[in-house]
């Protein structure tokens, strides 16, 4: 368990890291916390030719809290946006299923944006992006652009991105009003990949009806995806609303894969509680921010 | 007197070193050393055509390579079967480097020895090994089918047939009230030692010598394996387990093939060289144990009082069979447990499979046992529609029946004699500890919060301490310090604590100058090694009957010195004195001084037995015939059986209607291993053992596909459980002591892990309703099991009405 040799850069700006990373061609992946990368090496299940470092680039490591949303930057711990009581009044999702993520041993070095780039579906924060209706920054030779979620993420551990890039940054939007949040996730052993995790956002008109319910799941699918249940409980009032039918349409709208620790019955099952669980939750939470 | 040490919570006083990190592991050992990585098979089951190096030639760094072509004289020749038995008709095992056809997934192809281990594993990398691939045989199902054989030359792959019986269990059944029949299985786990195997040799070419570190658990028997195996004088090889992160069983296999390549390696390089294992070798090339497919009869009366058992169990032994019919052999004595079984017979077919070699793991068969017979006791009650306590104490040994002989042959090859309990007592205790009486408000409580509650348990007998014998030095130098050493040795288990709590208490010395080696060759040459829970009872035991022997020099040569009668002295405190007469006294560092009559005083202490230092009587020799020099003594413990210890879990267990999660709310102990020498190490034991309880029972398994793949080859995946997964753990204590040594003693170290799995088994039976025949158990299979209208379904219970 000891990586094929790999050459490394830790340049001090982004311009010299793309600079690298286009000399180095495709054998060239960019290093931040490294709680997945370093494990893929070691298990030489990945062999690149350098580790672009980027943990000394200049600029990468601000939380901006704003009225629009939440910008990460790319080499924000998980550990800094869990306690950031800012970025949690804007978009509550994010300390919610931050605190979900893994140990606190790897929250401390893994990177929230690097999660996201890594574009693994058991990750937490690729479902956030896409719940928040998120987007990155990605910087690269030709300057930076803004990818929305569903155009980054193309299939597990892969995404648009490509050639010479560095995802900077995640813009998670703020949540909107009248609107509550939740996240839950089953793992077999605390801190684990979850066998299955919702997020859950619910919108509620003046009147304290359901206007918008949408949830987006973790380990289910190859790609974090949104599911807009709103039909199954749309203009109901809050308090009496059947969550039960929102997580029976979730049920068959969803199409879980089975592995070793869950077969894609039970998966789904999952699916029909967690959302049962979390627009139940979230629904509370937009009637207190309900006048 | 002496501040009393024996049987007091003496904190572990290896702790702070071990925690510390100043520890010292297999790898913190030779960091110049020359390092090996292997090619291993990625088949389960294939011939071997061809292995092409030449790719790796170019490697800067690489030094050798080899494959089984260059093993010469004994290491052409198969690893030894290490405990050989009539019943083992078939038995096989590896070769240090495949020979033709590898027989599992990760069997060492090619040995790379290289610069440093990156360079070693690119190597390994660039090498292509060709291989036919053969028919696989996965499981104790497809083994006893045979359509395949894992070995051309056993095609039914039974490597032995095990078998014993008390009576005529046909006529017996046939007789009983009462019968039933059911099978069941139990799965694959592992160890997992937090430290993996390792071995580091170095040879003095000068000296003609060999030393090798080893992360073992016999350390004197991988000595006499290299020795034989590279036809070297035993002499001239020197074997130390250093510190050693964890066993669990995996590590009293030896010769591992790293045990005798590395060395082999060391000797042809003139080098030293140095493989440590990594997790994902560790998964693939070492061990595992305990699955079973068990087939249980029985007989009983109106009462549930047993009148027969009949046991059929397949149990699948891996590729090969160095460590014999250990596990099927326990598995089979130890299923009875603390009831009294009128008839029994038990077959147990040892199965090849195309998988990781099964060798004894913490509990080594008795979980396995535990379960086929405790999960008996449940059924019984269910027909009977009686409570599972009560069933239990129906059937329970009583305290006035020691010493009971089943008439069974236990692992050692002495008969299954219990020599002491109170079964009856463990099972009182076990009700009041977990509140058996009153679950049924709690079940009500926790249906209300929309959780279904239940509760199991399971007694055991465990036969511990085993021969045939460990032995003891103990020296007092002339500094007061008291060395000790035994050669079996330590994988963190407490021991030098508590030999040093033995010696102090027995010699009458401050706890703090006594100094404990354990595992290593140079001290101690003569061990069998750490296993069967029988450090304490063997080595122990061994130790106190060594101090002993140094007590008694000390009182002759101290009451020679103060003239007086030795009987009228005693040791407190280092100090020899006479009894109940302050002042007259001598340090025993000046007794150790004087026991080694000197001519050169090297130092000031040293004076005092010199030749002018005194009148000496003329008419004798300063040794006298018959005595030796120094303050020393070593003894021997050997038992004539082993000692069975003995306990009670009870779990409680509640279940998410919803998910299916299974959450261990309440896990309560019992416990008996005689007399106790340090209760806190024992309760450790306890702990750690309940945890790889819960860990077999609720996460663990081996997830082998079809081919042969082993897929949960890391802690990613093979589910261990963390703290945050393990119950708090309620314990409550009782003390039979042995009568078969001298200090009373009864093993300790796999109690906590042997019921787990069927007490958990019958608390989740309690809970659903629904028939647990097959463990572990997640909730996507709990899942799968309450929508299954055709699993079978227990009779509605209810614990605690005793009928």
């Amino acid at each position: 368990m000891k990586p094929a040799p790999f050459g490394y850069a830790d340049p001090r700006t982004l311009a010299e890291a793309l600079e690298v990373l286009g000399r180095e061609g495709e054998g060239a992946k960019v290093l931040a916390g490294g709680q997945s990368l370093l494990p893929l090496l070691s298990m030489r299940l990945a062999a690149p030719t350098t580790l672009v470092d980027i943990n000394r680039v200049a600029g990468l490591d601000s939380i901006e809290s704003g009225p629009d949303g939440v910008r990460v930057g790319a080499l924000v711990r998980h550990a800094r946006l869990l306690d950031d009581a800012a970025a949690a009044g804007v978009q509550p999702l994010l300390a919610r299923a931050t605190a979900s993520v893994a140990h606190p041993a790897i929250r401390n070095r893994g990177t929230t944006v690097g999660s996201i780039a890594h574009a693994d579906p058991s990750g937490e924060m690729t479902a956030v992006l896409a719940l928040t209706g998120g987007s990155v920054t990605v910087a690269t030779p030709a300057g930076r652009s803004a990818v929305g979620w569903q155009d980054f993420f193309v299939g597990p551990l892969e995404t648009s991105v490509h050639g010479p890039a560095v995802v900077v940054d995640a813009f998670f939007p703020a949540l909107a009003q009248r609107s509550g949040t939740a996240f839950a996730e089953l793992s077999r052993r605390r801190g684990d990949y979850a066998v299955c995790g919702a997020g859950a956002v619910v919108t509620l008109d003046a009147d304290r009806r359901v206007s918008a319910a949408r949830t987006a799941y973790i380990s289910v699918g190859l790609v974090p995806q949104v599911h807009d249940l709103t039909e199954a409980v749309a203009g109901r009032p809050v308090d009496t609303v059947d969550w039960a039918a929102a997580g029976a349409l979730a049920r068959t709208l969803v199409d879980p894969d089975t592995d070793l620790h869950a077969s894609a019955d039970y998966r789904r099952l999952l699916v029909g509680v967690l959302t049962e669980r979390t627009l139940a939750a979230a629904a509370l939470e937009a009637t207190g921010r309900t006048p | 007197m002496t501040t009393k040490l024996f049987g007091e919570p003496v904190r572990r006083r290896e702790d702070g070193r071990l925690i510390t990190g100043r520890g010292r592991y297999l790898d913190d050992i030779g960091h110049d050393a020359l390092a090996v990585a292997f090619v291993r098979s990625p088949h389960a089951h294939a011939r071997v055509t061809d292995i092409d190096v030449d790719a790796a030639l170019d490697v800067e760094g690489l030094v050798a390579v080899y494959t089984y072509e260059d093993l010469l004289g004994p290491m052409a020749e198969p690893l030894p079967v290490l405990i050989p038995h009539p019943q083992l008709t078939a038995p096989r095992t590896g070769y240090p480097l495949v020979r033709d056809v590898v027989h599992h997934m990760g069997e060492a192809v090619v040995m790379v020895v290289a610069t440093d281990r990156y360079v070693a594993e690119d190597a390994c990398d660039r090498i292509t090994v060709s291989y036919e691939q053969l028919p696989v045989v996965v499981g104790v199902d497809a083994a006893r089918e045979a359509r395949h054989a894992v070995h051309e030359d056993v095609p039914d792959n039974v490597a032995a047939r095990h078998h014993q019986e008390t009576g005529d269990v046909e006529a017996a059944l046939a007789a009983s009230a009462h019968t039933l029949a059911f099978t069941q299985y139990i799965e694959r786990s592992a160890c997992m030692p937090m430290e993996g195997k390792g071995v580091h040799a170095a040879w003095d070419p000068a000296d003609s010598s060999l030393r090798v570190y080893t992360s073992t658990q016999a350390s004197t028997s991988v000595r006499a394996a290299i020795a034989a195996k590279l036809q070297l004088s035993l002499e001239k090889v020197e074997v130390v387990a250093p510190d050693v992160g964890g066993g669990f069983g995996v590590k009293i296999v030896h010769p591992w093939p790293e045990e005798l390549l590395v060395p082999m390696a060391a000797i042809a390089l003139q080098r030293p060289v140095k493989w440590t294992e990594d997790r994902r070798e560790h998964f693939i090339s070492s061990a595992h144990e305990r699955q079973q497919r068990q087939e249980i009869r029985v007989g009983y009366d109106d009462d549930g009082r047993l009148t027969a058992l009949d046991v059929r169990i397949w149990h699948d032994n891996g590729a090969y069979t160095p460590y014999g019919i250990i596990v099927p052999i326990v598995t089979a004595t130890q299923l009875v447990g603390p009831y009294v079984v009128p008839t029994y017979r038990v077959r147990v077919d040892s199965v090849y499979t195309n998988t990781v070699i099964v060798t004894p793991y913490r509990g080594a068969g008795r979980p396995q046992g535990c379960y086929a017979m405790e999960r008996t006791m449940d059924r019984i009650a269910q027909e009977r529609g009686l409570d599972r306590a009560e069933v239990r104490a129906r059937n329970l040994i009583q305290p006035d029946q020691f010493p009971y002989d089943h008439h069974l042959t236990f692992q050692d090859g002495r008969p299954v004699i219990y020599d002491s309990g109170d079964y009856p007592g463990l099972l009182d205790k076990l009700t009041a500890l977990v509140g058996w009486s009153g679950v049924e408000e709690r079940r009500a409580e926790a249906t209300a919060r929309g959780k279904l509650l239940g509760i199991g348990m399971a007694m055991y007998v465990e036969g511990t301490g085993p021969g045939p014998y460990e032995g003891g030095h103990v020296q007092v130098l002339g500094s007061g310090k008291v060395l000790v050493s035994t050669g079996l040795t330590s994988q963190g288990q407490g021991h030098e604590t508590a030999f040093a709590q033995i010696v102090a208490h027995e010699l009458g010395v401050p706890i703090e100058d006594v100094e404990v080696t354990t595992g290593d060759t140079r001290r101690f040459g003569y061990a069998v090694g750490t296993f069967a829970s029988r450090a304490a009872v063997m080595s122990g035991n061994a130790i106190a009957l060594a101090a002993r022997g140094v007590k008694e020099k000390a009182l002759r040569i101290a009451g020679e010195a103060l003239e007086v009668d030795p009987s009228d002295l005693e040791i407190d405190e280092g100090l020899v004195q006479v009894k109940g007469t302050p002042g007259i006294s001598i340090p025993l560092r000046t007794v150790a001084v004087l026991s080694n009559p000197l001519r050169y005083a090297f130092d000031e202490a040293a004076k005092q037995a010199t030749q002018f230092a005194g009148p000496g009587d003329d008419s004798k020799p300063p040794v006298a015939a018959g005595d030796a020099p120094g303050l020393e003594h070593v003894d021997y413990y050997s038992p004539v059986r082993s000692t069975f210890a003995s306990g009670a879990h009870a779990a409680v267990v509640e279940i998410d209607t919803l998910t299916w999660e299974i959450d261990v709310v309440q896990y309560a102990v019992v416990h008996d291993c005689g007399t106790i020498v340090n209760p806190m190490i024992v309760e450790g034991q306890v702990h750690g053992g309940v945890a790889q309880g819960v860990g077999g029972a609720l996460y663990e398994r081996m997830a082998y596909d079809a081919d042969g793949q082993l897929q949960n080859a890391s802690f990613m995946d093979f589910l261990m459980p963390y703290a945050s997964e393990v119950p708090d753990i309620d314990i409550d204590h009782q003390q039979t002591p042995s009568p078969l040594n001298p200090l009373g003693l009864k093993g300790a170290g796999e109690a906590g892990v042997i019921p787990g799995t069927a007490a958990i088994a019958s608390a989740i039976e309690d809970a659903t309703g629904r028939r647990i025949a097959a463990m572990p158990i997640s909730p996507t299979e709990l899942y799968d099991l309450v929508r299954d209208d055709a699993a079978g379904r227990v009779a509605p219970r209810r614990t605690g009405a005793m009928a």
